[in-house]
Protein backbone atom coordinates (compact mmCIF):
# COMPACT_ATOMS: atom_id res chain seq x y z
CA UNK A 1 0.00 0.00 0.00
CA UNK A 2 2.58 2.39 0.98
CA UNK A 3 5.02 1.87 -1.89
CA UNK A 4 2.17 2.19 -4.31
CA UNK A 5 0.77 5.26 -2.50
CA UNK A 6 4.56 6.56 -2.40
CA UNK A 7 4.99 6.21 -6.62
CA UNK A 8 1.60 7.65 -6.96
CA UNK A 9 2.46 10.64 -5.36
CA UNK A 10 5.76 11.02 -7.33
CA UNK A 11 4.22 10.58 -10.59
CA UNK A 12 1.71 13.13 -10.03
CA UNK A 13 4.52 15.19 -8.83
CA UNK A 14 6.86 14.73 -12.07
CA UNK A 15 3.45 14.76 -14.13
CA UNK A 16 2.34 18.43 -12.78
CA UNK A 17 -1.36 19.59 -11.85
CA UNK A 18 -3.87 16.46 -12.68
CA UNK A 19 -7.32 16.84 -14.17
CA UNK A 20 -9.04 16.91 -10.99
CA UNK A 21 -9.14 20.49 -9.20
CA UNK A 22 -10.87 21.66 -6.27
CA UNK A 23 -13.49 22.24 -8.49
CA UNK A 24 -14.16 18.63 -9.20
CA UNK A 25 -13.35 17.11 -12.23
CA UNK A 26 -14.88 18.26 -15.30
CA UNK A 27 -17.99 15.85 -16.11
CA UNK A 28 -18.16 14.38 -19.74
CA UNK A 29 -21.03 14.16 -21.99
CA UNK A 30 -24.22 13.04 -20.77
CA UNK A 31 -24.12 9.59 -23.46
CA UNK A 32 -20.77 9.04 -22.32
CA UNK A 33 -22.17 9.23 -18.56
CA UNK A 34 -23.94 6.79 -19.35
CA UNK A 35 -21.36 4.27 -20.45
CA UNK A 36 -19.45 5.02 -17.57
CA UNK A 37 -21.77 4.30 -15.26
CA UNK A 38 -22.77 1.03 -17.04
CA UNK A 39 -18.98 0.23 -16.87
CA UNK A 40 -18.82 0.80 -13.41
CA UNK A 41 -21.17 -1.41 -12.32
CA UNK A 42 -20.99 -4.02 -14.95
CA UNK A 43 -17.89 -4.25 -15.23
CA UNK A 44 -16.00 -3.03 -12.08
CA UNK A 45 -18.79 -5.12 -10.91
CA UNK A 46 -17.23 -8.31 -11.57
CA UNK A 47 -14.90 -8.16 -8.74
CA UNK A 48 -16.20 -5.56 -6.89
CA UNK A 49 -20.14 -6.30 -7.08
CA UNK A 50 -22.41 -4.25 -8.58
CA UNK A 51 -23.43 -2.61 -5.38
CA UNK A 52 -19.93 -1.98 -4.69
CA UNK A 53 -19.94 -3.92 -1.55
CA UNK A 54 -17.07 -5.95 -2.66
CA UNK A 55 -15.92 -9.02 -4.05
CA UNK A 56 -12.78 -10.22 -4.83
CA UNK A 57 -11.96 -6.56 -5.04
CA UNK A 58 -12.66 -4.12 -1.94
CA UNK A 59 -15.69 -2.46 -1.17
CA UNK A 60 -16.12 1.44 -3.31
CA UNK A 61 -18.61 2.53 -1.40
CA UNK A 62 -18.66 5.85 -0.44
CA UNK A 63 -17.85 5.08 3.30
CA UNK A 64 -14.65 2.88 2.39
CA UNK A 65 -13.36 5.52 0.08
CA UNK A 66 -13.92 8.64 2.35
CA UNK A 67 -10.37 8.56 3.82
CA UNK A 68 -8.79 7.90 0.68
CA UNK A 69 -7.29 10.18 -1.42
CA UNK A 70 -8.93 11.11 -5.01
CA UNK A 71 -5.43 11.31 -6.80
CA UNK A 72 -4.42 8.14 -5.48
CA UNK A 73 -7.45 6.36 -6.31
CA UNK A 74 -7.82 7.70 -9.85
CA UNK A 75 -4.06 6.62 -10.18
CA UNK A 76 -5.31 2.97 -8.94
CA UNK A 77 -8.19 3.26 -11.42
CA UNK A 78 -5.91 4.06 -14.57
CA UNK A 79 -2.84 1.95 -13.81
CA UNK A 80 -4.11 -0.86 -11.86
CA UNK A 81 -2.35 -2.23 -8.48
CA UNK A 82 0.73 -4.38 -8.99
CA UNK A 83 0.36 -7.84 -6.98
CA UNK A 84 -3.27 -7.63 -6.64
CA UNK A 85 -5.74 -8.60 -9.54
CA UNK A 86 -6.84 -4.86 -9.94
CA UNK A 87 -6.09 -4.37 -14.59
CA UNK A 88 -5.10 -0.90 -15.35
CA UNK A 89 -8.57 0.93 -17.19
CA UNK A 90 -6.42 3.55 -19.01
CA UNK A 91 -7.24 1.98 -22.22
CA UNK A 92 -10.66 2.33 -22.03
CA UNK A 93 -10.55 5.97 -19.65
CA UNK A 94 -9.10 9.31 -20.35
CA UNK A 95 -7.28 11.16 -17.23
CA UNK A 96 -10.48 13.23 -16.63
CA UNK A 97 -13.10 10.24 -16.75
CA UNK A 98 -11.12 8.44 -14.07
CA UNK A 99 -11.25 11.41 -11.94
CA UNK A 100 -14.74 11.46 -12.41
CA UNK A 101 -15.35 7.66 -11.88
CA UNK A 102 -13.71 8.37 -8.37
CA UNK A 103 -15.89 11.45 -7.67
CA UNK A 104 -18.96 9.15 -8.86
CA UNK A 105 -17.98 6.03 -6.36
CA UNK A 106 -17.01 8.92 -3.54
CA UNK A 107 -20.80 10.31 -3.61
CA UNK A 108 -22.15 7.26 -4.44
CA UNK A 109 -23.13 5.57 -7.69
CA UNK A 110 -26.59 6.24 -9.12
CA UNK A 111 -29.19 3.71 -9.35
CA UNK B 1 -86.61 -46.17 -24.56
CA UNK B 2 -84.55 -48.98 -22.74
CA UNK B 3 -83.05 -47.08 -19.02
CA UNK B 4 -79.37 -46.19 -19.82
CA UNK B 5 -77.64 -49.25 -17.57
CA UNK B 6 -76.32 -47.77 -14.15
CA UNK B 7 -72.66 -48.75 -15.10
CA UNK B 8 -73.06 -46.46 -17.82
CA UNK B 9 -74.20 -43.47 -16.03
CA UNK B 10 -71.49 -44.37 -13.64
CA UNK B 11 -69.16 -44.15 -16.02
CA UNK B 12 -70.13 -40.89 -17.66
CA UNK B 13 -70.18 -39.39 -14.25
CA UNK B 14 -66.69 -40.18 -13.33
CA UNK B 15 -65.24 -38.97 -16.74
CA UNK B 16 -67.33 -35.82 -15.96
CA UNK B 17 -65.67 -36.03 -12.72
CA UNK B 18 -62.07 -36.02 -13.97
CA UNK B 19 -62.77 -33.60 -16.08
CA UNK B 20 -63.23 -31.62 -13.61
CA UNK B 21 -60.85 -32.33 -11.66
CA UNK B 22 -58.26 -31.71 -14.00
CA UNK B 23 -59.31 -28.73 -15.17
CA UNK B 24 -59.78 -26.61 -12.14
CA UNK B 25 -58.12 -28.60 -9.45
CA UNK B 26 -54.93 -30.43 -10.36
CA UNK B 27 -52.35 -28.41 -11.95
CA UNK B 28 -51.20 -30.53 -15.34
CA UNK B 29 -47.90 -32.60 -14.18
CA UNK B 30 -44.68 -32.26 -15.27
CA UNK B 31 -41.30 -33.06 -14.51
CA UNK B 32 -38.07 -30.55 -14.17
CA UNK B 33 -35.86 -33.05 -16.17
CA UNK B 34 -36.46 -29.93 -19.07
CA UNK B 35 -35.94 -27.00 -16.72
CA UNK B 36 -33.43 -24.14 -15.46
CA UNK B 37 -32.78 -21.33 -14.08
CA UNK B 38 -31.12 -18.10 -15.52
CA UNK B 39 -29.75 -15.20 -13.36
CA UNK B 40 -31.22 -11.91 -14.07
CA UNK B 41 -27.84 -10.44 -11.80
CA UNK B 42 -28.57 -6.82 -11.82
CA UNK B 43 -32.59 -7.06 -10.58
CA UNK B 44 -32.35 -9.96 -8.33
CA UNK B 45 -34.59 -12.04 -9.95
CA UNK B 46 -34.10 -15.76 -12.05
CA UNK B 47 -36.05 -16.55 -14.93
CA UNK B 48 -37.51 -20.05 -15.21
CA UNK B 49 -37.05 -21.71 -18.09
CA UNK B 50 -37.69 -24.64 -20.17
CA UNK B 51 -36.19 -26.41 -23.11
CA UNK B 52 -38.52 -28.42 -25.01
CA UNK B 53 -40.00 -25.63 -26.31
CA UNK B 54 -37.53 -23.01 -25.46
CA UNK B 55 -39.35 -20.59 -23.65
CA UNK B 56 -39.42 -18.41 -20.10
CA UNK B 57 -42.10 -19.64 -17.77
CA UNK B 58 -41.90 -17.58 -14.60
CA UNK B 59 -39.68 -14.81 -12.95
CA UNK B 60 -39.12 -15.70 -9.42
CA UNK B 61 -38.09 -12.49 -7.45
CA UNK B 62 -36.46 -11.72 -3.72
CA UNK B 63 -33.22 -13.17 -4.40
CA UNK B 64 -30.95 -10.45 -2.93
CA UNK B 65 -27.71 -8.92 -4.64
CA UNK B 66 -26.96 -11.50 -7.38
CA UNK B 67 -23.91 -9.63 -9.44
CA UNK B 68 -21.84 -13.31 -9.01
CA UNK B 69 -24.73 -15.64 -8.33
CA UNK B 70 -24.35 -19.30 -8.76
CA UNK B 71 -26.93 -22.15 -8.65
CA UNK B 72 -27.12 -25.53 -7.58
CA UNK B 73 -30.06 -28.28 -7.82
CA UNK B 74 -31.81 -30.64 -5.05
CA UNK B 75 -30.87 -34.36 -6.07
CA UNK B 76 -34.55 -34.54 -7.35
CA UNK B 77 -34.63 -32.19 -9.58
CA UNK B 78 -37.33 -29.89 -7.83
CA UNK B 79 -35.53 -26.76 -6.38
CA UNK B 80 -32.95 -24.78 -7.06
CA UNK B 81 -30.41 -23.23 -4.23
CA UNK B 82 -29.46 -20.02 -5.59
CA UNK B 83 -25.74 -18.00 -4.05
CA UNK B 84 -26.18 -14.45 -3.82
CA UNK B 85 -23.08 -11.95 -3.62
CA UNK B 86 -24.92 -10.31 -0.56
CA UNK B 87 -24.91 -13.81 1.33
CA UNK B 88 -28.15 -14.76 0.30
CA UNK B 89 -28.74 -18.62 -0.11
CA UNK B 90 -32.39 -18.99 -1.50
CA UNK B 91 -34.07 -22.19 -2.05
CA UNK B 92 -36.56 -21.92 -5.50
CA UNK B 93 -38.91 -24.33 -6.34
CA UNK B 94 -38.92 -24.85 -9.94
CA UNK B 95 -42.84 -26.27 -10.09
CA UNK B 96 -44.43 -24.06 -8.09
CA UNK B 97 -42.13 -21.41 -9.74
CA UNK B 98 -41.84 -19.62 -6.11
CA UNK B 99 -38.75 -18.44 -3.67
CA UNK B 100 -39.26 -21.52 -1.02
CA UNK B 101 -37.02 -20.47 1.81
CA UNK B 102 -34.37 -17.73 1.93
CA UNK B 103 -31.42 -17.00 4.58
CA UNK B 104 -28.77 -14.43 4.64
CA UNK B 105 -26.13 -16.49 5.48
CA UNK B 106 -22.87 -14.13 5.31
CA UNK B 107 -21.60 -10.50 4.13
CA UNK B 108 -20.54 -11.68 0.61
CA UNK B 109 -20.37 -14.83 -0.84
CA UNK B 110 -19.00 -16.60 -3.68
CA UNK B 111 -20.87 -19.87 -4.74
CA UNK B 112 -21.65 -23.03 -2.85
CA UNK B 113 -22.07 -26.52 -3.48
CA UNK B 114 -24.14 -29.38 -2.79
CA UNK B 115 -23.63 -32.95 -0.79
CA UNK B 116 -22.98 -36.04 -2.59
CA UNK B 117 -26.51 -37.64 -0.87
CA UNK B 118 -27.77 -34.21 -1.33
CA UNK B 119 -28.79 -33.35 2.31
CA UNK B 120 -25.86 -30.55 2.95
CA UNK B 121 -25.76 -27.04 1.08
CA UNK B 122 -22.52 -25.56 1.43
CA UNK B 123 -21.73 -21.42 0.79
CA UNK B 124 -18.35 -20.26 0.31
CA UNK B 125 -18.07 -17.15 1.79
CA UNK B 126 -15.75 -13.97 1.44
CA UNK B 127 -16.71 -11.83 4.67
CA UNK B 128 -16.31 -13.63 6.67
CA UNK B 129 -14.00 -15.70 4.83
CA UNK B 130 -14.77 -19.18 4.88
CA UNK B 131 -17.60 -22.16 4.49
CA UNK B 132 -21.13 -22.69 6.37
CA UNK B 133 -22.75 -25.70 5.74
CA UNK B 134 -26.68 -25.62 5.71
CA UNK B 135 -29.33 -28.22 5.98
CA UNK B 136 -30.66 -28.52 2.43
CA UNK B 137 -34.11 -29.00 3.58
CA UNK B 138 -34.55 -26.40 6.15
CA UNK B 139 -32.13 -24.12 5.44
CA UNK B 140 -31.20 -24.39 9.50
CA UNK B 141 -27.17 -24.07 9.96
CA UNK B 142 -25.51 -27.68 10.87
CA UNK B 143 -21.64 -26.12 10.94
CA UNK B 144 -19.27 -23.31 10.27
CA UNK B 145 -15.47 -23.90 9.18
CA UNK B 146 -13.90 -20.57 9.25
CA UNK B 147 -10.88 -19.70 6.68
CA UNK B 148 -8.41 -18.73 9.56
CA UNK B 149 -4.75 -18.71 8.09
CA UNK B 150 -1.91 -17.12 8.89
CA UNK B 151 -1.74 -16.29 12.88
CA UNK B 152 -4.88 -17.08 12.84
CA UNK B 153 -6.54 -14.31 12.98
CA UNK B 154 -6.81 -13.21 9.20
CA UNK B 155 -9.48 -15.27 7.40
CA UNK B 156 -9.22 -15.32 3.47
CA UNK B 157 -11.77 -15.46 0.99
CA UNK B 158 -13.03 -19.28 0.08
CA UNK B 159 -13.14 -19.60 -3.85
CA UNK B 160 -13.78 -22.74 -5.78
CA UNK B 161 -15.72 -24.71 -3.47
CA UNK B 162 -16.47 -28.23 -5.05
CA UNK B 163 -18.28 -31.45 -3.56
CA UNK B 164 -16.10 -34.61 -3.57
CA UNK B 165 -17.34 -37.90 -3.22
CA UNK B 166 -17.77 -39.35 0.44
CA UNK B 167 -19.76 -36.10 1.81
CA UNK B 168 -16.71 -34.17 1.00
CA UNK B 169 -16.50 -30.29 0.05
CA UNK B 170 -13.21 -29.00 -1.49
CA UNK B 171 -12.18 -25.46 -1.63
CA UNK B 172 -9.55 -22.83 -2.27
CA UNK B 173 -8.29 -19.62 0.49
CA UNK B 174 -7.34 -17.17 -1.81
CA UNK B 175 -4.97 -14.99 0.90
CA UNK B 176 -3.96 -18.07 1.98
CA UNK B 177 -3.04 -20.04 -0.84
CA UNK B 178 -3.83 -23.28 0.68
CA UNK B 179 -6.87 -25.77 -0.20
CA UNK B 180 -8.96 -27.84 2.41
CA UNK B 181 -10.75 -30.50 1.81
CA UNK B 182 -13.86 -30.78 4.72
CA UNK B 183 -15.54 -34.16 5.57
CA UNK B 184 -19.14 -33.72 6.63
CA UNK B 185 -20.03 -37.11 7.26
CA UNK B 186 -21.27 -35.68 10.61
CA UNK B 187 -22.55 -32.61 9.36
CA UNK B 188 -22.19 -30.48 12.94
CA UNK B 189 -18.33 -31.66 13.05
CA UNK B 190 -16.55 -30.92 9.88
CA UNK B 191 -13.31 -32.71 9.88
CA UNK B 192 -10.77 -30.05 7.94
CA UNK B 193 -7.70 -31.57 6.13
CA UNK B 194 -5.33 -28.71 4.94
CA UNK B 195 -2.82 -28.09 2.25
CA UNK B 196 -0.40 -25.62 2.52
CA UNK B 197 1.47 -23.06 0.01
CA UNK B 198 -0.24 -24.98 -3.30
CA UNK B 199 0.44 -21.49 -4.98
CA UNK B 200 -0.47 -17.88 -4.75
CA UNK B 201 -3.72 -16.48 -5.03
CA UNK B 202 -5.93 -19.26 -6.40
CA UNK B 203 -8.85 -17.81 -7.24
CA UNK B 204 -11.16 -21.03 -8.98
CA UNK B 205 -11.26 -24.22 -8.48
CA UNK B 206 -12.80 -27.63 -10.08
CA UNK B 207 -13.41 -30.85 -9.53
CA UNK B 208 -13.01 -33.29 -12.62
CA UNK B 209 -16.44 -35.14 -13.42
CA UNK B 210 -15.02 -38.14 -11.96
CA UNK B 211 -14.85 -36.66 -9.10
CA UNK B 212 -10.92 -37.87 -8.39
CA UNK B 213 -9.07 -34.48 -9.20
CA UNK B 214 -9.30 -30.89 -7.65
CA UNK B 215 -7.95 -28.43 -9.42
CA UNK B 216 -7.32 -24.75 -8.26
CA UNK B 217 -6.55 -22.25 -11.14
CA UNK B 218 -3.50 -19.61 -9.85
CA UNK B 219 -3.67 -15.64 -10.12
CA UNK B 220 -0.34 -14.89 -8.52
CA UNK B 221 1.49 -17.37 -10.73
CA UNK B 222 1.35 -19.10 -14.22
CA UNK B 223 -0.14 -22.54 -12.85
CA UNK B 224 -2.67 -24.74 -11.45
CA UNK B 225 -2.63 -26.74 -8.49
CA UNK B 226 -4.04 -30.25 -8.26
CA UNK B 227 -5.00 -32.57 -5.48
CA UNK B 228 -5.64 -36.36 -6.43
CA UNK B 229 -8.36 -37.12 -3.83
CA UNK B 230 -8.29 -40.43 -4.55
CA UNK B 231 -4.34 -40.24 -2.65
CA UNK B 232 -4.53 -37.32 -0.80
CA UNK B 233 -1.30 -38.08 1.40
CA UNK B 234 0.30 -37.15 -1.79
CA UNK B 235 -0.43 -33.28 -1.12
CA UNK B 236 -0.68 -31.07 -3.74
CA UNK B 237 1.73 -30.50 -6.59
CA UNK B 238 1.87 -27.85 -9.20
CA UNK B 239 0.82 -28.34 -12.76
CA UNK B 240 1.59 -26.15 -15.84
CA UNK B 241 3.76 -24.01 -13.68
CA UNK B 242 5.55 -21.71 -16.12
CA UNK B 243 2.68 -21.59 -18.94
CA UNK B 244 3.11 -18.11 -19.42
CA UNK B 245 6.10 -18.94 -20.05
CA UNK B 246 7.85 -15.83 -18.15
CA UNK B 247 6.14 -13.75 -20.38
CA UNK B 248 4.08 -10.63 -18.71
CA UNK B 249 0.29 -11.19 -18.15
CA UNK B 250 -2.16 -8.95 -19.88
CA UNK B 251 -4.45 -7.56 -17.50
CA UNK B 252 -7.23 -8.85 -16.45
CA UNK B 253 -10.78 -7.45 -16.42
CA UNK B 254 -12.17 -10.51 -15.71
CA UNK B 255 -11.45 -13.69 -13.81
CA UNK B 256 -11.79 -16.61 -15.25
CA UNK B 257 -14.62 -19.70 -14.28
CA UNK B 258 -12.91 -23.02 -13.68
CA UNK B 259 -16.33 -24.97 -12.73
CA UNK B 260 -17.76 -26.25 -15.93
CA UNK B 261 -14.45 -26.95 -17.57
CA UNK B 262 -14.19 -29.36 -20.44
CA UNK B 263 -12.72 -32.79 -20.69
CA UNK B 264 -12.29 -34.89 -23.42
CA UNK B 265 -10.62 -37.77 -25.13
CA UNK B 266 -8.27 -37.56 -22.15
CA UNK B 267 -7.33 -34.09 -22.64
CA UNK B 268 -8.72 -31.31 -20.40
CA UNK B 269 -9.13 -27.62 -21.79
CA UNK B 270 -8.75 -24.80 -19.52
CA UNK B 271 -8.65 -20.92 -19.62
CA UNK B 272 -5.37 -19.04 -19.42
CA UNK B 273 -5.10 -16.40 -17.00
CA UNK B 274 -3.86 -13.18 -18.69
CA UNK B 275 -3.51 -14.75 -21.72
CA UNK B 276 -5.60 -15.00 -25.18
CA UNK B 277 -5.43 -18.94 -24.89
CA UNK B 278 -6.67 -21.55 -24.44
CA UNK B 279 -4.78 -24.58 -22.49
CA UNK B 280 -5.03 -27.90 -23.36
CA UNK B 281 -3.96 -30.50 -20.87
CA UNK B 282 -3.40 -34.43 -21.43
CA UNK B 283 -4.78 -35.85 -18.24
CA UNK B 284 -2.74 -38.95 -17.65
CA UNK B 285 0.03 -36.90 -16.34
CA UNK B 286 -1.36 -33.71 -16.31
CA UNK B 287 1.41 -31.75 -18.30
CA UNK B 288 0.62 -29.08 -21.39
CA UNK B 289 -0.51 -30.75 -24.78
CA UNK B 290 -0.83 -27.63 -26.65
CA UNK B 291 -2.64 -23.99 -26.31
CA UNK B 292 -4.97 -22.75 -28.95
CA UNK B 293 -4.77 -19.12 -29.32
CA UNK B 294 -8.43 -17.40 -29.24
CA UNK B 295 -10.41 -14.29 -29.92
CA UNK B 296 -9.69 -13.03 -26.20
CA UNK B 297 -9.32 -13.92 -22.69
CA UNK B 298 -11.22 -16.73 -22.23
CA UNK B 299 -14.02 -16.79 -19.18
CA UNK B 300 -15.48 -20.26 -19.68
CA UNK B 301 -14.30 -22.73 -21.62
CA UNK B 302 -17.37 -24.81 -21.69
CA UNK B 303 -17.34 -28.91 -23.24
CA UNK B 304 -20.16 -29.97 -25.41
CA UNK B 305 -21.51 -33.02 -24.07
CA UNK B 306 -19.67 -36.16 -25.79
CA UNK B 307 -16.70 -33.48 -25.77
CA UNK B 308 -15.81 -33.37 -29.16
CA UNK B 309 -16.05 -29.44 -28.70
CA UNK B 310 -16.03 -26.54 -26.44
CA UNK B 311 -17.23 -22.96 -26.51
CA UNK B 312 -15.35 -20.34 -24.97
CA UNK B 313 -16.39 -17.28 -24.33
CA UNK B 314 -14.34 -13.97 -23.33
CA UNK B 315 -13.31 -10.73 -20.93
CA UNK B 316 -14.62 -7.61 -21.02
CA UNK B 317 -13.61 -5.84 -23.55
CA UNK B 318 -13.94 -8.98 -26.49
CA UNK B 319 -16.90 -10.07 -24.52
CA UNK B 320 -19.35 -9.42 -27.79
CA UNK B 321 -18.10 -13.41 -28.99
CA UNK B 322 -18.08 -16.74 -28.87
CA UNK B 323 -15.90 -19.04 -30.22
CA UNK B 324 -16.13 -22.66 -30.61
CA UNK B 325 -12.96 -25.36 -30.78
CA UNK B 326 -12.87 -28.47 -32.29
CA UNK B 327 -10.99 -30.71 -29.88
CA UNK B 328 -9.32 -33.46 -32.08
CA UNK B 329 -8.06 -30.62 -34.71
CA UNK B 330 -7.49 -28.12 -31.89
CA UNK B 331 -8.61 -24.99 -33.92
CA UNK B 332 -11.15 -22.45 -33.79
CA UNK B 333 -13.90 -23.76 -36.13
CA UNK B 334 -16.42 -20.77 -36.05
CA UNK B 335 -16.50 -17.16 -34.45
CA UNK B 336 -20.24 -16.02 -33.52
CA UNK B 337 -21.44 -12.89 -32.46
CA UNK B 338 -23.86 -13.25 -30.32
CA UNK B 339 -24.76 -9.81 -28.78
CA UNK B 340 -23.01 -7.70 -26.39
CA UNK B 341 -21.52 -9.03 -23.54
CA UNK B 342 -21.78 -12.75 -23.33
CA UNK B 343 -21.41 -14.12 -19.49
CA UNK B 344 -22.14 -17.81 -19.74
CA UNK B 345 -22.90 -20.26 -21.64
CA UNK B 346 -24.68 -24.02 -20.78
CA UNK B 347 -25.15 -27.15 -22.48
CA UNK B 348 -28.29 -29.49 -22.74
CA UNK B 349 -27.77 -32.64 -21.03
CA UNK B 350 -27.69 -34.53 -24.34
CA UNK B 351 -25.89 -31.96 -26.07
CA UNK B 352 -28.73 -30.56 -28.65
CA UNK B 353 -29.26 -27.07 -27.49
CA UNK B 354 -26.62 -24.47 -25.82
CA UNK B 355 -28.01 -21.31 -24.05
CA UNK B 356 -25.92 -18.25 -24.32
CA UNK B 357 -26.62 -15.03 -21.97
CA UNK B 358 -25.84 -11.63 -23.51
CA UNK B 359 -26.47 -9.11 -20.90
CA UNK B 360 -25.84 -6.05 -22.57
CA UNK B 361 -28.38 -7.30 -25.21
CA UNK B 362 -30.93 -8.28 -21.88
CA UNK B 363 -31.44 -11.41 -24.43
CA UNK B 364 -30.73 -15.30 -24.19
CA UNK B 365 -29.99 -17.29 -27.31
CA UNK B 366 -30.46 -20.79 -27.87
CA UNK B 367 -27.95 -22.64 -30.15
CA UNK B 368 -28.31 -25.35 -32.25
CA UNK B 369 -24.60 -26.49 -32.06
CA UNK B 370 -24.32 -29.10 -34.72
CA UNK B 371 -25.75 -25.74 -37.23
CA UNK B 372 -25.18 -22.97 -35.35
CA UNK B 373 -27.94 -21.24 -35.94
CA UNK B 374 -30.11 -19.87 -33.98
CA UNK B 375 -32.77 -21.58 -32.74
CA UNK B 376 -34.56 -19.22 -30.15
CA UNK B 377 -34.37 -15.84 -28.12
CA UNK B 378 -35.90 -15.32 -24.95
CA UNK B 379 -35.57 -11.23 -23.45
CA UNK B 380 -34.19 -11.63 -20.07
CA UNK B 381 -33.10 -8.85 -17.75
CA UNK B 382 -29.23 -8.46 -17.52
CA UNK B 383 -28.75 -11.94 -17.76
CA UNK B 384 -25.67 -14.26 -16.49
CA UNK B 385 -25.35 -17.80 -15.15
CA UNK B 386 -27.52 -19.90 -16.86
CA UNK B 387 -28.27 -23.53 -14.89
CA UNK B 388 -30.24 -26.22 -16.22
CA UNK B 389 -31.60 -28.65 -13.52
CA UNK B 390 -29.56 -31.75 -14.92
CA UNK B 391 -26.80 -30.12 -13.00
CA UNK B 392 -28.48 -32.25 -10.02
CA UNK B 393 -26.82 -35.40 -11.65
CA UNK B 394 -23.42 -34.42 -11.76
CA UNK B 395 -20.53 -34.64 -9.36
CA UNK B 396 -19.15 -30.82 -9.22
CA UNK B 397 -22.45 -28.45 -10.14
Amino acid sequence: MRRWSTFAILLFAAAGPVAAGAAGPAAPAEARRAELIHMVRQDCGSCHGLSMKGGLGPPLVPAALADKDAAQLQFVVLHGRRGTAMPPWRRFLSDAEAAWVVELLRKGLPE
Amino acid sequence: MKRAPAWRLAAVLAAVLAAVLVGCAQPELRGTGDLGLVVERAAGRVKLIETSGRTALATIAGLGDLSHASIVYSRDGRYGYVFGRDGGLSRVDLLLARLDRRVVQAGNAIGGAISQDGRLIAVANYEPGGVRIFDAATLEPLADIPAAFGDGTRRAKVVGIADAPGQRFVFSLFEAGEIWVADLSDPRRPQVTRHRDIGKQPYDGLITPDGRHYIAGLFGEDGLALLDLWNPQAGVRRILGGYGRGEEPLPVYKMPHLRGWAIAGGHAVLPAIGRKEVLVVETAGWSEAARIPVHGQPVFVIAQPGGRRAWVNFAFPDNDTVQVIDLPSRSVVKTLKPGRAVLHMEFTARGEQVWVSSRDDDSVIVYDPASFAEIARIRADKPSGIFLSSRAFATGF
